[in-house]
């Protein structure tokens, strides 16, 4: 049986040398991605304004879009966004806070049924008071940094400074770029996003370490190896497990985009976009960065003279 | 790398049975499941034997989640009037005589005496009432009020920080009882009522279509009052207007003075009046609320007395004769669902505070239905596109990697029954997506045994090196992965934390599976075949 094989075993690619255009390229795709998250902002769902969502199915399967629309505009109830989905007859409503407190949102559900109780089955009602999503602004800002922070910590410990700080950069152009993600698309960004953010943290971070486990290895075989070439060896060998991983992580996902239902899919969106953006950056962005920070291995000589040996032999062939 | 004790492979292989096992509740029938609890015998623990399917988080199984908190500002207030009262009570049995009267500040109580003699006897007396708060997380040194004196003769009891989180920590154990009591009387499945915080509360009741009837209830406080409805016009300092609870009616002037409370209730029912056959409560007196209820009924027959519910009046009826026997009924024009909410109310007891929704999150059974087929289509299909993947890329070995990846999800569907842990819709993604992840231990050392190979070493140098050096790869990989997911355990909540179980068990039983079972099965495949080159 012959089989698949993605990535040639002979592959040598000069990845560095691409960081002239890679950096500048990386810079680009930053300043739009702030420039969205300022000029456009994010689609913030309940979880963080506060607010009213509920989703409906019409009985007769078909949704009346327009008179929905117009009924629950004069619901006085302020903005309110309607929506249809899926393909038999949801709608889903979204308003914002109401004023009045905790107490002032418990109204809005009792006038949409009693406007919609009739025709519409509810589905789903999430109501959030001001205090609630505050905190929740809070927790998902904290879990974010608390995580970068860990995982930079860990970084440190196993690996040299170098190594941590150019896993935080790539780190932190995935946040940046997912951000801006979120902010051109206009997926709703809630409390699921947080998740998937989060993963996507990990996996860009996963991504990285293999890598720099890889370069770390490397640098205590060839001490004399240029650094760029170093690098350039180290990607090349681990080329074909960073490609192999993030087609099954993306196969995987794809079959939750597909079939996985209205709320998982802006999760799923988002790790797709994310698995991308963190094979890209541990590559093109969180090795190259070694070069100007200068990472060299200090100490841990011993292993070198039993390791030269098969050193020559690799680098002959 | 060969080599395997007897012993490792026998606790591998019992590892997967348990695996098997565990999961195996969930694909049964509630009844099946029930009777496997029965035929265990009775010396062992429930646990050991696999009974338990696993948990279906709300937006699976459908139901209400809400999230109510105590009105922290109503506690202080009462808190701050029962020392008021209590100091009064100690003036007045000092007979100290008082020139400006108590007043009362926003956190405690102050007062002025003047005469150093009658300081000398009443300030002991407050001091009994600044007893050490009883909790013990605050070390019972700090007390729940601090007196302060001033040389001109100002006392003032202030209530501590302290003082006021042990109540509130009260109000809510309390205020947990009280709902456990009603949402028991909706008779609904399973109720979880826990503490979240300070001062809050989480219920989730399982399969309810319309929550309206569950918030009615979780949020009346259900303080009832009898009290006597003021004659003549004359506002004064002891009478108070009322709104009455039925819409269109004008407010009651209600005397402030409270004739029986409803604590005083020992039982509620709804029924039906047999003159108009309209819904209404009949309740019944203990003995102090009987003989209360009998003498304030015996003095103002004539009279009419308001029934207040949480500061609104439901009906004032005229007292005709006097009621002694310790029963009666209230009606107010009630609806029959309206009657039994008030009985259920009164038998289960009044809030010690008022308690505000602050968050809900309903999902319709047809939703949660929906999401969990969905869940299933998604991870079949993911798993059928990995495990073909992994298959036309590494062939045998990308079997051996199949097998453990199905041993994964099973495993991971055990330690979720095991321990009890909720699946969540988010949960179900966070499997779906460990069945794309697990793999890349399988790919980080089956490349490396590639290159090994490739360096010219034997066939089972490069088995031997490729396990061991991916090992730490995958190890250093694996953290990062689990620090991400346990930081969104600690800090997410519902759903979202259902996904982080996912992840957090997901990384732990990658590690055992891909790398010690995958292992095994390549170790066994080789001293059987004696192959000569890789397969792949």
């Amino acid at each position: 049986m012959k089989l698949l094989r993605i990535i040639p075993d002979d592959t040598s690619f000069g990845f560095m040398a691409f960081r002239r255009l890679s950096f500048p390229f990386s810079a680009l795709l930053s300043v739009i991605s702030v420039a969205a998250f300022f000029a456009i902002g994010l689609n913030f769902g309940i979880d963080f304004t506060g607010g009213t969502l509920i989703e409906m199915k019409a009985n007769s399967g078909k949704a009346e879009i327009a008179s929905v629309r117009s009924v629950a505009a004069e619901l006085d109830l302020g903005d309110v966004e309607v929506q249809e989905f899926g393909n038999q007859g949801e709608v889903s409503l979204r308003f914002g806070l109401q004023p009045g407190g905790e107490k002032g949102q418990q109204a809005v559900v009792e006038r949409v049924r009693a406007n919609f109780g009739k025709d519409y089955e509810f589905r789903r009602v999430e109501v959030v008071g001001p205090r609630v999503s505050g905190e929740l602004v809070q927790s998902g800002i904290l879990g974010v940094v608390l995580s970068i922070v860990a995982v930079l910590i860990y970084l440190w410990f196993r690996f040299e400074w170098q190594f941590a700080v150019g896993a935080v950069i790539a780190t932190l152009h995935d946040l940046v770029l997912t951000m801006g993600f979120f902010a051109i698309t206009q997926i709703e960004f809630n409390m699921t996003s947080i998740a998937a953010i989060l993963t996507i943290v990990g996996y860009s971070l996963n991504d990285t370490v293999v890598v720099f486990d890889r370069i770390r290895e490397l640098l205590r075989k060839y001490k004399k190896m240029p650094i760029a070439e170093l690098l350039d060896l180290s990607i090349n060998s681990t080329l074909s497990r960073t490609v192999m991983t993030s087609v099954t992580t993306s196969l995987a996902l794809l079959a939750l985009v597909l079939f996985g239902g209205s709320v998982i899919k802006s999760f799923s969106w988002a790790m797709i976009f994310g698995v991308v953006i963190g094979t890209y950056s541990s590559i093109f962005i969180a090795a190259p960065v070694l070069i100007y920070l200068g990472a060299r291995v200090t100490g841990d000589a011993q292993d070198t003279a039993a390791e030269s040996g098969e050193a020559s032999k690799t680098t002959s062939r | 790398m060969l080599r395997y004790s007897r012993a490792k492979i026998a606790a591998v292989l019992l590892l997967v049975v348990a695996g098997f096992l565990y999961a195996a509740p969930s694909l049964m029938s509630p009844e099946t499941r029930s009777a496997l609890r029965e035929a265990a015998p009775g010396f062992l623990p429930a646990w050991l034997i696999p009974h338990q399917a696993i948990v279906l988080g709300l937006d699976l199984q459908g139901g209400s989640h809400v999230l109510l908190e105590v009105d922290s500002a109503a506690v202080l207030k009462t808190q701050v009037a029962t020392l008021r009262d209590d100091m009064r009570r100690i003036l007045r049995d000092e007979k100290v005589a008082l020139a400006g009267g108590l007043a009362v500040l926003p956190r405690g109580v102050s007062v002025r005496i003047t005469d150093e003699a009658e300081r000398k006897r009443v300030v002991p007396k407050f001091r009994e009432l600044a007893t050490p708060t009883s909790s013990l997380l605050s070390g019972g040194g700090t007390s729940a009020i601090d007196l302060v004196e001033d040389p001109d003769g100002l006392i003032t009891l202030a209530i501590t920080e302290a003082g006021v989180t042990e109540k509130i920590r009260k109000a809510i154990d309390q205020a947990i009882e009280v709902l456990r009591r009603r949402i028991d009387a909706l008779g609904t499945t399973e109720p979880n009522i826990q503490r979240q915080g300070i001062d809050r509360i989480l219920v989730q009741v399982p399969g309810l279509q319309d929550p309206k009837r569950l918030k009615e209830i979780l949020g009346t406080t259900a303080q009832l009052e009898f009290r006597m409805v003021a004659e003549g016009s004359g506002a004064s300092a002891d009478v108070e207007m009322l709104p009455q609870a039925e819409a269109n009616q004008p407010p009651l002037p209600i005397e402030k003075r409270v004739m029986v409370q409803g604590e005083d209730l020992i039982d509620a029912q709804p029924g039906f009046d047999q003159r108009n056959s309209e819904p209404i409560v009949n309740f019944k007196f203990n003995i102090r609320g009987a003989q209360r209820f009998g003498a304030a009924t015996t003095e103002s027959v004539g009279r009419a007395l308001a029934i207040v519910l949480d500061k609104k009046v439901i009906s004032a009826p005229r007292i005709q004769t006097a009621i002694t026997g310790g029963q009666g009924q209230i009606s107010g024009r009630f609806t029959v669902e309206a009657a039994n909410n008030l009985a259920i109310l009164l038998r289960a007891g009044a809030l010690p505070a008022p308690l505000t929704i602050v968050e809900e999150r309903t999902v319709g059974p047809g939703l949660g239905q929906d999401s969990i087929n969905a869940g299933k289509i998604a991870a079949y299909v993911a798993a059928v596109l990995v495990v073909g993947f992994m298959f036309v890329t590494y062939g045998l070995f990308g079997l051996f990697a199949n097998i453990a990846l199905i041993i994964h999800v099973v495993l991971i569907f055990a330690m979720m029954s095991l321990i009890g842990t909720t699946l969540t819709l988010p949960g179900i993604a966070g499997i779906v997506l460990t069945i794309g992840t697990a793999v890349d231990s399988n790919v980080l050392i089956y490349e490396r045994i590639r290159e090994e190979a490739r360096q010219g070493r034997s066939m089972i140098a490069s088995l031997d090196a490729g396990f061991t050096r991916a090992f730490a790869t995958i190890i250093d990989s694996n953290v990062t992965m689990f620090i991400a997911a346990a930081i969104l355990f600690f800090l997410g909540s519902g759903p979202v934390r259902g996904f982080a179980v996912t992840m957090v068990f997901g990384i732990v039983t990658t590690v055992v599976t891909a790398v010690t079972m995958t292992r095994m099965m390549i170790a066994l495949w080789y001293t059987r075949a004696r192959p000569q080159k890789l397969p792949f």
